[in-house]
């Protein structure tokens, strides 16, 4: 309806052209782009298809969705530019590509998904979860032990810090002055970019020198993991306690209670949900960790319920050495692999939510 | 303890002593633990920098011959990742603080994080199944078709397991941090600038460009070298994707592919014994000085700018 106006709407006026509607010209209808991301991939998909009738090939949807998106870009930018002008062309061209953006990192994550669940499921059975690999070559066998080693390693790793997390938190907003508490968050910030691997080398370091070289325990890789999750731990449990307002410690005083019991009678309980959530996510993050594992705690193919004796496996060790020595036949051992990667992925997904959960109901009710 | 700046001293309780005191120790435990992992890995690696082959025998000649190409693959795989995350995650971020529907903002930043909840075995059971599969025709058309430039020089990989593919596996484990904190740092740009902009008449890209870039840019630098600092460390990812052979090239597409520190630890700590374990601590070691000096620096930056509290 547009494309017979001149594309400047002032000068339209100014030489008394009659306007349909002078808050629409110049402009794109809003549906515009829509049609001319359908038509670019009605046409990308028919140039696959007479590529695929030509090269007898199967049918590539994939290739054709992405050029259909890579060709909407700049032919948005052309139409734009033709009736709106150059700066909004080059607006409709920069938000076609931050959207672009954002569905080119959906991609892996879809896929991901798609492929862990798909190849996932076909091991996904009883005696999967019933059975551990002990003298186990070939089909069968399952993750009890990685399982065992996966809760009895992250619940001592969270033995360990969440202690010293939840103290060094509340040391920093309630206690800390000058320059230790400076240093202190300084090393927090640094010590979250511990690469994991360093995490599990110290761990193995520290039991090497007391207990000699080649040694792997399951306290080894919960060190290793504790390293990796107090950082975590007081970041998130930081923030929780700076969110609580200064009024309800000042009333706790004023009332002539002692600082140690506000702490533990006020602030606590009034940031107790976003410590919870903090907490729970720190664990979601180190039950995936694999390289410290491997490193501290090796790999086994028993159950072991002795975190101070002898090697124990994990979830996420247990799919890299399944992938990594492969046996025959090789398909049972990648099959246990994916199934091994979508249960692991489930446990994370179920911590992420429980955790947003409990920060969502328990909450505390005053304004916000 | 904290010391009263007032002028009336608060009673001293047996209760606050305690508590005190342990939030006190707890605090230090962080200082002592960094000064354990740097001298525990310290004390195991001495014996490893002046080693020679006989000592121990993954060394090819002495053990900085054996780093070097190492360190080189460890920044190479990081530097290209880093390459392809940061156009992408400044797009995301800017796609969900300022173009997303308002209601719909935090469900897809949360959709985002959710690339980060996935353990980084996963991410490599991935890039070789599917990813690696994927882009192996490219790669094949790309030293066909554009072999003339360097990086693309043939001959090409059988199975797509290349640099390439690992640093784009890199890059997609680290665009939810770096997303993150550049999308915590437009949020925080003074609507007034915005309004102004807009009020100008500048269109939502100008406004952009002009007010929410500009305020952003320590958060868009901060971002970019912690997500280096964690594709350097990046472990399981790449030791599986990647089929390395050690050597020096900067070649993207080949078979012949440098390692990383990391991975390198990964594939060979199992099996390693003797002076071999303290060679790989050693190469640990240096890689934990990168990082951290990596992250030292990305904390500087955030930390000249206060207002970026809660950019973490």
């Amino acid at each position: 309806m547009t494309t017979t106006m001149k594309p400047e709407p002032e000068a339209a006026t100014a030489t008394a052209v009659p306007i349909a509607n002078s808050l629409t010209a110049g402009r794109l209808p809003t549906h515009a782009p829509w049609i001319i991301l359908g038509t670019a991939i009605a046409v990308s998909a028919a140039v696959f298809a007479v590529l695929a009738l030509a090269a007898g090939g199967g049918y590539n949807w994939g290739a054709a969705l992405l050029v259909g998106a890579l060709l909407y870009i700049p032919s948005i930018w052309l139409f734009s530019s033709l009736v709106e002008g150059g700066r909004r062309a080059m607006d409709r061209l920069v938000t076609a590509l931050v959207t672009g953006a954002f569905v080119l990192a959906m991609i892996p994550l879809i896929s991901l998904t798609i492929t862990v669940v798909t190849y996932g499921l076909s091991r996904f059975d009883g005696e999967f979860f019933t059975y551990s690999m002990r003298n186990i070559t070939g089909e069968g066998g399952g993750i009890v032990h990685a399982i065992v080693g996966t809760l009895l390693m992250t619940g001592a790793a969270a033995l360990i810090s969440i202690p010293i997390g939840l103290l060094t938190s509340i040391y920093l907003v309630e206690y800390g002055r000058g320059r230790l508490a400076q240093g202190i968050t300084f090393l927090v910030d640094v010590m979250t970019g511990i690469p994991s691997i360093v995490a599990g080398l110290f761990a193995y370091a520290v039991f090497a020198i007391f207990l000699g070289p080649g040694v792997r325990l399951g306290i080894a890789g919960a060190v290793a993991l504790a390293v990796l999750m107090i950082p975590v731990v007081v970041r998130s449990s930081e923030e929780m306690l700076r969110l609580v307002p200064n009024e309800l410690r000042e009333a706790a005083f004023a009332l002539g209670v002692p600082k140690w019991l506000t702490i533990v009678k006020v602030v606590l309980p009034t940031s107790i949900a976003g410590i919870t959530t903090g907490i729970m996510l720190s664990i979601a993050r180190v039950i995936g960790e694999t390289a410290p594992l491997l490193i501290a705690a090796g790999f086994t193919a028993s159950v072991n319920y002795n975190l101070f004796a002898d090697r124990m496996q994990s979830l996420p060790v247990f799919v890299y050495t399944q992938y990594a020595n492969q046996g025959n036949p090789a398909e049972a051992y990648i099959d246990r692999a994916w199934a091994a990667a979508l249960t692991l992925i489930l446990i994370v997904m179920a911590l992420n939510l429980i955790a947003r959960l409990v920060a969502r109901i328990f909450a505390p009710k005053f304004g916000r | 303890m904290s010391t009263a700046t007032t002028a009336i001293k608060a009673k001293q309780r047996p209760g606050d002593r305690v508590f005190s005191a342990s939030a006190v120790f707890a605090g230090s435990m962080i200082l002592v633990t960094l000064a354990a992992v740097a001298l525990f890995l310290i004390v195991q690696s001495l014996p490893a920098l002046v080693a020679t082959n006989e000592e121990a025998s993954i060394l090819p000649d002495n053990f900085w011959s054996y780093v070097g190409p190492l360190v080189f693959g460890t920044v190479w795989a990081a530097a290209l990742a880093l390459l392809m995350a940061l156009p992408v995650s400044i797009g995301i971020a800017l796609f969900i603080s300022h173009y997303a529907p308002r209601r719909l903002a935090s469900v897809l930043g949360y959709i985002v994080d959710l690339l980060a909840a996935v353990p980084s075995v996963v991410f490599g059971l991935w890039g070789i199944g599917v990813l690696a599969p994927a882009v192996q025709p490219i790669y094949t058309w790309l030293v066909d078709n554009m072999g003339w430039f360097p990086l693309f020089s043939g001959p090409v990989s059988g199975t797509g397991r290349t640099i390439l593919t690992a640093a784009v596996v890199l890059a997609v484990m680290i665009l939810p941090i770096m997303t993150a904190i550049s999308r915590e740092v437009f949020l925080q740009t003074p609507v007034l600038h915005e309004e102004a902009a807009l009020a100008l008449g500048a269109t939502r890209w100008e406004m952009i460009r002009t007010a929410v870039l500009p305020f952003g840019r320590s958060g868009i630098i901060s971002a970019s070298v912690l997500g280096l600092g964690r594709a350097l460390g990046e472990t399981m990812a790449v030791a599986m994707v990647l089929s390395a052979t050690g050597a020096l090239s900067f070649q993207l597409l080949t078979s012949v592919n440098p390692s990383t520190i990391a991975a390198n630890i990964a594939l060979s700590f199992p099996e390693a014994y003797g002076m071999n374990v303290n060679v790989l601590i050693a190469t640990g070691l240096i890689l934990f000085i990168v990082t951290f000096a990596v992250n030292a620096f990305a904390r500087w930056i955030v930390s000249r700018r206060k207002e970026f509290s809660g950019a973490n």
